[in-house]
């Protein structure tokens, strides 16, 4: 199924240039078209390799844009105008996922992997200078003879 | 005839490849000299042939010879000589090849160029480097062969596809490669290293040059792939964090990890089994990015078995590359005792820092680009991970990495001053308070992280050069020899300021970027647009002939008040053959601003669709990316890697007191 969907993206793609948004999907306000393209480019065209719907020129995206478009204009709010969306496309259309199960480690991964880093480094450099012996303290007789090169060199 | 010709001389390559990955391995635990050497001339011979293969394909191309399937499918006779060379890596089996005649060229120059490494040091990295090979040239000889024939011969070919002909995607994947392979050199010498159970400052001294000149090469790389996608796709946009993106921008992450740590293991023997770590990772990335983009994984992980042969070879061969390496490092990195102590404010401590926060970036890009394919191998949610993902993940890593690349380099090694080194940057503070105060200032409902962001960049950029100037110690000794300082100034200090700059300018051209002024809609011949003070007059569209399309080519008047400012022509092209249509951008750039204008399709009533941008400072985004790169190669050019050659001279006084600070 995603294969033919691929497919059918290329087949409608290869028409049209690489032009997004089409000048008439505009909004007249242009307060809703501001929202509506901050809005677009957290939604993903389906068909599309990771494009958002702002830049692809799949047919899909145009729908999803007008669909958005739509919803805006009928006085929804950006919450509800993507929730609509999502209703009708699914998850898949996110590009930011929702924190749900699925997701934890996604989200909080990154900071997992900072602390672990951040943990092992400390413990390593703590470690480390722990492990380092002391340098060995001059002896009497190595303190005398230093003593002497300092002095001769100072006459 | 010829074809067949490079055909044998891949087999034979491999089997060559498969001599010098076993025969001085063998040579150096029983330690036999001959055995040994035979690392060397097997490595010079493996080049030797892999690049008759390379010629014969490319010949293939030049001649148009459409018995060769691979020809075929990727050329035409009408192509431009230019797009028929670089059409041989525009394809899977081509760059492949290019892929092991990369490496070839790495194992022959380390051949080449390393008369004063010790014996068995270097045959080990050589058998390596053939173990690397062998899985490659087994890989394309197996699944992905260029030198196929088809019959009946087709009368002509399907083409290159029209949006990769194009001189900056031309070079993109050589340098990519480049890359990639370049890293194989890194991971060759931890590998041998670990077998040895020995890592020294030597070794590190080797390891650097390699791994900055392999991170030149992918910067360049990424540079020029994220300036053909702005030109290229007609709305400016320069990154997607798309898969294939993120699969170079992995290596590149880590490998920026690496050259830092390779200077404290050269400098202070310490954090040695952490940089072989890092060689082996970033090397590792630069397989999985090569494989993440030829295998079609990333549309879905079950278009794996469209040719499930490719899919088994290349987990087989990541297994292997990666698990061995992990396994031996895993059995090996324990003995390796580091030197050197230090306290947590200082050089290493910084560069320590700077690995952490790396390391960490690297992962979250890791975890952005696979947990997709991740959920769905598992039969979990199908979810999408895009740019917002990595904005609200990866931009906010990025600060603690941009706040401490000003601070650290003004750290002594083994024990810091912190105090010192802040009031040393007051200056750079004041630079970024004034900046972001007058943003703030000027603009009203501007984005607030993007203002931040200008700062950053401009914290960094005075930070790095406050660090020149006391290096040279500028305004505090005469110009003149503050002059004679800067020019006697360690290559690779100047090269650290330099590619440290570049970081900045590109902060400072992506966080300009939310500034942009956007012009769409349908324009008549002779109508006017105004964009970001600048006004814009469609005067005509005609039809232009190109060698193997047809365009319209717009014809825009760009003024400003009374002035002139440019011409432009952006074009609609039509590709016959492929019955495909591309946009050409044209795009008037400069150091200020770049006016980016497109056309798209006429609408019913013969206006045309035209896009158009103002850009703030756009171009600063690779011209950092340029400077990073130009800082690499003056490190690279540093006296002190022609090892043998720095202690033998005598150095000039002043360079001594520049160098010992």
């Amino acid at each position: 199924m995603r294969t033919l969907l691929l497919a059918l993206a290329m087949l409608v793609g290869l028409g049209l240039p690489a032009l997004a948004v089409d000048p008439y999907e505009q909004l007249a306000d242009p307060v809703l078209e501001a929202r509506a393209r901050e809005l677009s480019t957290g939604l993903r065209c389906l068909v599309c390799q990771n494009e958002t719907i702002d830049e692809s020129n799949a047919g899909l995206a145009h729908d999803i844009r007008t669909l958005l478009r739509e919803r805006l204009v009928a006085g929804d709010s950006d919450a509800q105008a993507v929730k609509a969306i999502v209703d009708r496309y699914g998850e898949f259309v996110l590009l930011r996922p929702r924190l749900h199960p699925a997701t934890l480690m996604l989200w909080f991964g990154p900071g997992l992997v900072l602390l672990l880093a951040a943990g092992g480094a400390m413990a390593w450099l703590r470690q480390h200078r722990r492990e380092a012996r002391p340098p060995i303290p001059l002896s009497d007789d190595e303190r005398r003879s230093l003593q002497t090169l300092l002095e001769e060199k100072q006459s | 005839m010829i074809t067949e010709f490079g055909h044998f001389a891949l087999i034979l390559a491999l089997c060559v490849a498969i001599v010098q990955s076993s025969v001085p391995l063998i040579g150096a635990a029983r330690g036999r000299a001959a055995w040994m050497e035979v690392g060397r001339s097997a490595a010079l011979v493996q080049f030797l042939l892999v690049a008759v293969a390379m010629g014969v394909l490319m010949h293939a191309y030049i001649v148009s010879d459409f018995s060769v399937i691979n020809v075929a499918q990727n050329s035409h006779t009408d192509k431009p000589l230019f797009y028929k060379i670089t059409g041989v890596w525009g394809n899977h089996e081509g760059s492949m090849l290019l892929w092991a005649f990369m490496l070839a060229l790495c194992s022959a120059a380390v051949a080449a160029f390393s008369g004063n490494l010790p014996a068995d040091l270097r045959a080990r990295v050589l058998a390596v480097q053939g173990m690397i090979a062998v899985g490659f040239l087994a890989f394309i000889l197996a699944t992905s062969n260029p030198f196929l024939r088809t019959w009946p011969v087709p009368s002509n070919g399907n083409g290159l596809n029209p949006v990769l002909q194009d001189p900056g995607l031309a070079f993109h994947p050589p340098f990519l490669y480049l890359g990639y392979v370049g890293f194989s050199v890194a991971f060759s010498f931890s590998v041998a290293a670990l077998i040895e159970g020995r890592v020294d400052a030597a070794w590190g001294r080797w390891v650097r040059p390699w791994s900055l000149a392999s991170w030149c090469a992918l910067t360049v790389g990424i540079a020029l792939g994220s300036w053909w996608a702005y030109y290229t796709l007609g709305w400016g946009g320069w990154w997607f964090w798309d898969p294939v993106e993120n699969a170079s921008l992995m290596p590149w992450i880590v490998g920026t990890a690496l050259i830092h740590s390779a200077i404290v293991v050269e400098r202070r023997e310490t954090l040695k089994s952490w940089t072989i770590l890092l060689a082996i990772v970033t090397f590792s990335l630069s397989l999985v990015g090569t494989f993440l983009v030829r295998s079609g994984v990333l549309s879905s992980v079950h278009a794996f078995a469209v040719d499930p042969r490719r899919g088994a070879f290349i987990l087989g061969l990541l297994v292997i590359a990666i698990g061995g390496s992990l396994s031996l490092y895993a059995a090996r990195a324990p003995a390796l005792k580091g030197g050197g102590i230090f306290a947590p404010i200082s050089r290493e401590g910084a560069l320590l820092l700077n690995n952490v926060l790396l390391a960490t970036c690297a992962a979250t890009v890791f975890l952005g680009t696979l947990y997709p394919l991740f959920l769905d191998a598992i039969h979990g949610p199908k979810i999408s991970v895009g740019a917002p993902f990595f904005n609200q993940t990866f931009v906010p890593l990025m600060v603690p990495v941009l706040v401490a690349m000003a601070v650290g380099p003004m750290l002594a090694w083994k024990r810091g001053d912190l105090g010192a080194a802040m009031q040393r940057l007051w200056m750079a503070f004041a630079a970024a308070a004034v900046v972001v105060l007058g943003m703030f200032y000027v603009t009203t409902g501007a984005p607030v992280l993007a203002i931040l962001g200008l700062g950053l960049g401009v914290w960094t950029a005075c930070g790095v050069l406050t660090e020149w100037a006391d290096r040279v110690r500028l305004f505090r000794v005469p110009l003149r020899q503050s002059w004679h300082r800067a020019v006697h100034l360690p290559r690779a200090a100047f090269g650290m300021t330099l590619g440290h700059l570049g970081i900045a300018i590109t902060v400072i051209g992506i966080s300009a970027q939310p500034f942009q002024q956007e012009f769409l809609g349908y324009m008549k011949l002779g109508d006017q647009a105004a964009l970001a003070g600048y006004q814009l007059r469609l005067d005509k569209v005609e039809r232009v002939q190109g060698p193997n399309f047809v365009a319209d080519e717009a014809t825009i008047l760009v003024t400003r008040g009374t002035q002139t400012v440019a011409v432009q022509h952006p074009q609609r092209r039509y590709f016959q053959l492929q019955d495909q249509t591309t946009g050409v951008t044209s795009i008037r750039s400069g150091l200020d601003a770049d006016l980016y204008l497109a056309i798209g399709d006429p609408n019913e009533d013969g206006a045309w669709t035209i896009r158009a941008y103002w850009k703030p400072i756009v171009s600063w985004i690779w011209l950092g990316g340029l400077v990073m790169a130009a800082g690499g190669a003056v490190s690279l050019s540093d006296r002190r890697w022609r090892v043998g050659v720095a202690h033998k001279l005598r150095r000039p006084r002043g360079l001594q007191i520049a160098a010992g600070e």
